[in-house]
């Protein structure tokens, strides 16, 4: 590592980055998780995981080592999580009907119960939390090239 | 009856054809990304003939798919009648060559897995729209293509491209801001965004105030979406800028799709409107023929022209459907058609010549038909089929709109129809003589015609203008009653819909 | 009434801002206000006085629910409003690389 001190924001900030980005983390997760029984789901728990990846790229200065998370696999997890929808919701036709919920509904109020929403939960998650991160990369990619010049 | 299971591969497959190009575009040769583009959209094509079929049994059938399961007013769901079949007959089509000619016509550009994942997202937004029968679904799709096309028109990220792209998506946000203001107060009258159910809320309910505010939220926005005259500003640039293949898309059915469909699918089955929004509809179509054409005829830009003139065929449409007669829904809805195919042609066209000669500006291109008389020949097909000359399609569509006008008694407007198609032939003929016509230039001995594929994909289009006309044949106009007869039935789509969710 | 109207007003707010303003960047800004007015009005038709939050659980009557649909379709147009505000910051970066002003009334290199 090289002078650490002189890349990103001061001391103080990298301090409480590094102990709040676990929790925050944690807190994305749960809001992904929780989505079938509580406010939140896939979108709001996918932003709160990017955001925490946003916050140690803003913290650290560019060259931590998130921002080197390369687009191709950003933008690969993406289409991935698009395709584990779309596969959700063909899982339906299994039951005969597209979007049908066919697993076990469980007891409602449970944390595994809602049959396949969790799953379409999870999905829209990844595919939200990559696409953000992809985007908010993209832009520092694009910042970047144009100070080289 | 038949079942309506396959009205969902309109939505599935070109959105995992999308994802799937995304992902295998970066580690495959891109002969298999064009293999996997070329068999979904003929897939696409093959299932809006299935459609086709269903329609030719029994013209007025309507087929309702609940997605999940749910029981119709609660759940969202599918619906194919006459009108979704024809334009998605339509949009498929047009799709299918437009990909194969792209197949050549992007190696120009660096990206093709990129363009093709576009391209298939706008794909799946304008199927979905047509295909949905739920207010806010319908928006949704509705963003998802305007969204993919405002990053096709930036596709080459050169200066103009992208202040045109800016500026497309700067109005077309505006527009759809009004569309999702008029979606929920319409929620919030009718408590229901099914749209059959609307039209039955609407059709017992007392009118009111909100009724015309309404409507008017929505004229500014499908309005502003299909570039009638007063909202036209964004779309010369847009289509001008955007790659060839693009452009044919955007004018040839997206432009169609987002604004003409939206707006008879929400006026005439959900709103039920009559008398004063039809003449204003008239009256738009009207000054859009005129001042479009006047603007159209002093151009140089190949595609600039062209794109003022698809302003214009958006007026004819626009007066042909606001005459309200069966033979003026008749002839706007097959003007429709005929101006997705030949303007998707005459954009290909321009794109032929900016892949061989590399200008778009008409004062430097002088005697390309020589070198390219494949692309001549069917520009000179695509032009006097737009602009009316028996016997090819737009001639029968065009006469169609001014019989109707002259049978509801607006001689003013079939005069300015008849005026319309006059300027559209010399603006046209000006791009046939100054492109194709004349000596050829010192500089473009060596040129060679395009590739085989953007041949084929002109040739193919080239044809339907030619044998356009027979859809007025007996035998084959279920393709264009049964999409009439959705659009004369007003509100009783609510209810047709509702007994074919029952069955 | 009365927050209707304030919602009115901020919906005016972003019109201006994007009829008006000469800067690229403010232009967006305008049209993030207008698209919060437009969720703001969608959120404010489902509200019902003093009604609870539309969350099912075991204990509490579902009756005095505000309306949960409106909530669901203003999270999707968020969602719609975050894709379009990406796309037109990321074009207007380009512009800037282009033409080095956010100033569009030197940005006119297409005009007829």
């Amino acid at each position: 590592m090289k002078d650490d001190s002189k890349i990103g924001m001061s001391l103080i900030v990298k301090t409480i980055t590094r102990l709040i980005v676990g929790p925050i983390l944690i807190f994305g997760a749960y809001i992904m998780l929780r989505g079938h029984l509580s406010p939140g789901g896939g979108f709001a728990g996918g932003v709160i995981i990017a955001l925490s990846f946003v916050l140690l790229i803003l913290a650290f200065g560019r060259d931590a080592k998130v921002s080197k998370v390369s687009i191709n696999l950003a933008s690969n997890l993406e289409s991935i999580g698009a395709l584990m929808f779309l596969c959700v919701a063909l899982l339906g036709f299994l039951g005969g009907s597209f979007f049908l919920n066919i697993l076990n509904k469980g007891v409602p109020f449970k944390l595994f119960s809602a049959g396949t929403i969790p799953l379409s939960n999870l999905s829209i998650g990844l595919k939200v939390g990559v696409g953000l991160f992809a985007i908010f990369l993209a832009l520092v990619i694009l910042e970047g090239t144009k100070k080289n010049k | 009856m038949h079942n309506p299971f396959f009205v969902t591969y309109f939505v599935i497959i070109p959105l995992l054809s999308a994802f799937l190009i995304s992902i295998i575009g970066k580690y495959v040769k891109h002969r298999y990304v064009e293999m996997v583009a070329s068999i979904s959209c003929f897939l696409l094509l093959v299932f809006s003939l299935q459609g086709l079929n269903i329609l030719r049994k029994a013209s007025d059938s309507v087929l309702v798919y609940k997605l999940g399961g749910w029981a119709l007013p609660f759940g969202i769901c599918m619906v194919f009648d006459g009108l979704a079949g024809f334009m998605l007959f339509t949009v498929n089509l047009i799709a299918f060559l437009i990909c194969l000619y792209s197949i050549n016509y992007m190696e120009k550009y660096t990206d093709k897995p990129k363009f093709f994942t576009l391209f298939f997202l706008m794909l799946t937004g304008m199927n979905g729209l047509i295909i949905t029968g739920d207010l806010f679904n319908l928006f949704v799709f509705l963003e998802v293509a305007s969204i993919s096309s405002y990053a096709l028109v930036a596709f080459g990220t050169e200066a103009e491209e992208l202040e045109a792209s800016f500026k497309y998506a700067i109005m077309g946000s505006v527009a759809s801001c009004f569309i999702f203001l008029g979606i929920a107060l319409l929620y919030g009258f009718a408590s229901t965004l099914n749209m059959a159910d609307m039209a039955n809320v609407l059709s017992t309910k007392p009118s009111n105030w909100l009724i015309p505010f309404v409507s008017v939220l929505f004229l500014m926005g499908f309005g502003l979406k299909a570039a009638l005259v007063p909202f036209h500003g964004w779309l010369p640039d847009a289509h001008s800028s955007a790659p060839a293949s693009i452009s044919a898309m955007l004018s040839g059915v997206l432009i169609k799709t987002l604004g003409l469909y939206a707006l008879m699918r929400i006026f005439f089955n959900v709103l039920g409107v009559s008398g004063i929004y039809l003449s204003a509809l008239m009256f738009l179509g009207a000054l859009s023929i005129i001042v479009a054409l006047v603007l159209a005829v002093v151009q140089w830009d190949i595609k600039r022209l062209l794109a003022y003139s698809t302003i214009s065929q958006i007026g004819y449409i626009v007066l042909g459907i606001g005459l309200g007669t069966p033979l003026g829904i008749l002839g706007g809805l097959f003007h429709l058609f005929n101006h997705s195919t030949s303007k998707s042609l005459l954009f290909l066209n321009a794109g032929a010549v900016d892949y061989s000669i590399n200008t778009r500006d008409l004062r430097e291109m002088s005697g390309l038909k020589q070198k390219m008389p494949v692309t001549a020949n069917t520009n000179l097909i695509g032009s006097v089929a737009i602009s009316g000359i028996p016997p090819f399609h737009g001639f029968f569509s065009k006469l169609i709109i001014v019989l109707a006008c002259i049978q509801r008694g607006f001689i003013g407007y079939a005069l300015a129809a008849v005026i319309g198609s006059l300027l559209t032939l010399s603006a046209v003929m000006k791009m046939q003589r100054y492109a194709f016509l004349g000596e050829l230039k010192e500089q473009y001995k060596n040129i060679k015609e395009v590739p085989f594929l953007m041949k084929f994909s002109m040739s193919c289009l080239a044809i339907i203008c030619i044998v356009g006309g027979i859809l007025l044949l007996p035998n084959l106009k279920f393709f264009l009653d049964s999409a009439v007869n959705v659009i004369l039935e007003g509100r009783d789509y609510g209810r047709l819909v509702m007994e074919a969710s029952i069955r | 009434m009365t927050i209707y109207f304030l919602c009115f007003i901020l919906f005016c707010i972003g019109l201006y801002g994007i009829l008006r303003k000469r800067n690229l960047v403010k232009i967006i800004i305008g049209f993030s206000i207008l698209g919060y007015a437009m969720n703001l009005f969608m959120v404010l038709l489902g509200y019902r006085f003093q009604g609870r939050a539309p969350i099912d659980s075991n204990a509490q009557d579902i009756l005095n629910m505000v309306d949960p649909i409106p909530q669901g379709l203003v999270l999707t147009s968020i969602v719609i409003g975050l894709g379009i505000t990406a796309l037109l910051i990321s074009v207007a970066i380009r512009i800037y690389e282009k033409y080095g002003t956010f100033d569009i009334t030197k940005i006119k290199r297409l005009k007829g």
